[in-house]
């Protein structure tokens, strides 16, 4: 009887966790279903959007709605539009932020008040001057072009990037650039040699974290750009018209959105995982 | 190997001051060991040689050479972090090698540079594991095989034990005293450790409060303390601090503790010492030993005490009784009392006794 009252109580007679199988059963059931009727939907005939009862396994199943949005709605141009600029903006979002973070954590540089300053960047409402920006922009003349939009998206992720390096770094034992400014390197070579190989864990964090950020913005995509550097998102805007909603067409172009997504995540995985749960692994 | 010469050494941050005024000069090839409290400047002292602390006033000169504006790089000092500081992403070769390659020097010299010191220091068998692969001790041996690799003029030591447990903290300490025998370079060592700074000194510095409390070989600080602190600081157990009055008379001079009269041995000189002045009498419990003979031997006071607490460690036991009202600790032998309670007689070595001024705490 000990050894029964022991036990967790949601074990059935062959030591099966029930409670636990059903509530991760349901919990990926949550999220996959969505994902399952997305890639369904992308397949199946026009027809069978909105059929009762619905239709789970289309009969015949097609890519024209593939093909669709990437050529007809110019999926593919804001596919490559949305790579180029969200990876331009990441890369520098990244190098700036671990510059700007690697200052502030070892120099203090500007005091409480400048990282404060930095992350203040994020309490105004992008609405609030978007309007501003894009009459500067037009004026001078990097309306719809790839930097103009590279350069909002640096802005919108660096304080973000800044603060979780800057956590990173302020963590870090001083004493191993010390050790390596004793060595006989340079300032630089220390940060360069010693700091940035030891965060790269906090520095891929917060690149994909800036990655995802701009991979899905769309307010400033929407006006900021229009025919030329238009991202991915602000094709989506396209499948809603006044001859109803192309269904299939966002669809495909979600499934194929989601790609670098996925793989970024799952190559930036096992430095995500330290760099977010940092603090909680030391030693 | 070089000599070092510090004048009106000052470091201040914001109003605090760290280092007060520090003047020192280390021969070369000495072992110096900083010794004090925590927050007695020790470390900063320390870090404004290795160029890692700008100094706020006076010159440090390595070698003849005023280093004063020089990068760390190139002050030609190596150093041994408390946390050790190994590279966590390099292997252990790489680790040692590391500051070589700073250095520019050839790739093949620098593998048999590494080879020799990790011979030195019998890590051969780990030059390919990363630091995090290793024991405290090892990676301690890591730290200083990084050190001697470079041959620099001067070692510095930061607290380099302080992290390991007692028994690797014994091993290491003779390592860094052969290493010491072996290469005969100028180092400085901190530590708040007052075994360290006797067993591993050449001289003893000790420190208090951001300035040069007493200087001098080790034994001297121990046998001749220039003050209380010092007395108080080094020898374990400490140092007993009787307080009383100075009895000066033509038949001698004695201290008086309450009711008790303690004769000072003939040729102690107190002059200076007025009658009746206050003053502190410093007894090492080494020096309270229990009597043997009908009576104490010249320069030894007798005295009868009733044991208070024992404290055995097994080569020796830690008596504590009352003399005048004042807590007292001997260091007797093993068996010379069974039980607290129990009433012996103990000698007082009155040769060794340290007498302190009251008001100052300086030896008189």
């Amino acid at each position: 009887m000990a050894v029964a009252a022991t036990r967790p109580r949601t074990r059935g007679r062959w030591g099966i966790p029930v409670g636990r199988i059903l509530l991760l059963g349901f919990f990926l059931v949550f999220v996959l279903i969505p994902l399952y009727w997305m890639l369904n939907t992308s397949i199946k005939p026009s027809d069978d959007y909105l059929a009762v009862p619905p239709v789970w396994f289309p009969s015949e199943p097609t890519l024209i709605h593939y093909e669709a949005a990437l050529f007809t709605y110019r999926g593919l141009d804001g596919l490559i539009n949305s790579l180029i600029i969200s990876l331009s903006a990441t890369v520098l979002s990244a190098l700036l932020g671990t510059l700007m973070a690697y200052s502030l954590a070892r120099y203090n540089t500007g005091g409480q008040h400048l990282s404060f300053w930095v992350l203040s960047q994020r309490f105004l409402p992008p609405i609030a001057i978007v309007l501003p920006v894009f009459l500067i922009y037009r004026n001078i003349g990097i309306y719809d072009t790839h930097i103009g939009l590279i350069l909002a998206y640096v802005v919108f992720t660096l304080p973000v990037s800044v603060w979780m390096m800057f956590a990173y770094f302020r963590q870090m034992p001083k004493s191993m650039e010390e050790a390596a400014l004793v060595d006989g390197w340079t300032r630089w070579q220390a940060f360069w040699r010693v700091a940035v190989p030891l965060a790269a864990p906090g520095i891929v964090a917060a690149a994909v974290f800036a990655f995802i950020a701009c991979w899905t913005e769309f307010f400033f995509a929407l006006l900021l750009t229009s025919r030329d550097a238009f991202t991915l998102p602000t094709v989506f805007r396209a499948f809603i018209g006044f001859q109803g909603a192309q269904y299939g067409e966002a669809a495909a172009l979600a499934i194929v959105s989601l790609g670098p997504s996925i793989l970024l995540g799952v190559l930036a995985q096992r430095h995500l995982v330290r760099g977010l749960t940092l603090g909680a692994v030391r030693g | 190997m070089a000599e070092l010469a510090i004048k009106g050494l000052r470091k201040r941050y914001g109003a605090y001051e760290a280092v007060r005024g520090i003047d020192l000069d280390i021969r070369d090839g000495e072992f110096t060991v900083l010794v004090g409290p925590s927050g007695c400047g020790k470390s900063t002292l320390l870090r404004t040689i290795a160029g890692l602390e700008e100094i706020s006033e006076g010159s440090i000169e390595i070698g003849g050479e005023v280093v004063n504006d020089y990068r760390p790089r190139d002050r030609d000092v190596a150093m041994v972090f408390q946390d050790y500081a190994l590279y966590p992403h390099m292997n252990v070769a790489k680790n040692i090698g590391f500051g070589l390659m700073a250095r520019k020097m050839p790739k093949a010299e620098i593998e048999a540079r590494v080879a020799a010191a990790a011979r030195m220091l019998g890590i051969t068998q780990l030059l390919d594991r990363l630091p995090r692969q290793l024991s405290g001790g090892q990676r301690q041996r890591v730290a200083i095989g990084r050190a001697i690799v470079r041959n620099p003029r001067v070692f510095l030591f930061d607290e380099p034990l302080s992290n390991l447990d007692a028994q690797l903290r014994d091993e290491m300490r003779g390592e860094i005293k052969r290493l010491h025998q072996e290469i005969s370079t100028t180092m400085i060592y901190v530590t708040h450790d007052q075994i360290e700074a006797m067993t591993l000194a050449d001289r003893i510095v000790l420190m208090r409060d951001g300035l040069i409390e007493q200087q001098g070989d080790p034994l001297e600080l121990f046998e001749r303390p220039a003050t209380t602190f010092v007395a108080g600081f080094l020898g374990s157990p400490k140092m007993n601090f009787l307080s009383g009055t100075l009895a000066r008379s033509d038949g001698g001079d004695a201290v008086r503790i309450g009711d008790v009269l303690l004769p000072l041995p003939r040729g102690r000189g107190v002059d200076g010492a007025a009658d009746g002045q206050a003053v502190l009498l410093g007894l090492r419990p080494e020096h309270l030993t229990r009597s043997q003979g009908e009576a104490p031997m010249p320069g030894f006071h007798r005295h009868e005490a009733r044991i208070d607490l024992l404290q055995p460690t097994g080569s020796r036991s830690y008596a504590t009784f009352r003399l005048a009202g004042e807590a007292v600790m001997a260091e007797l032998q093993a068996h010379d009392v069974s039980r607290p309670g129990e009433h012996i007689s103990i000698d007082i070595n009155m040769t060794r006794a340290s007498l302190f001024d009251g008001a100052s705490g300086r030896a008189i």
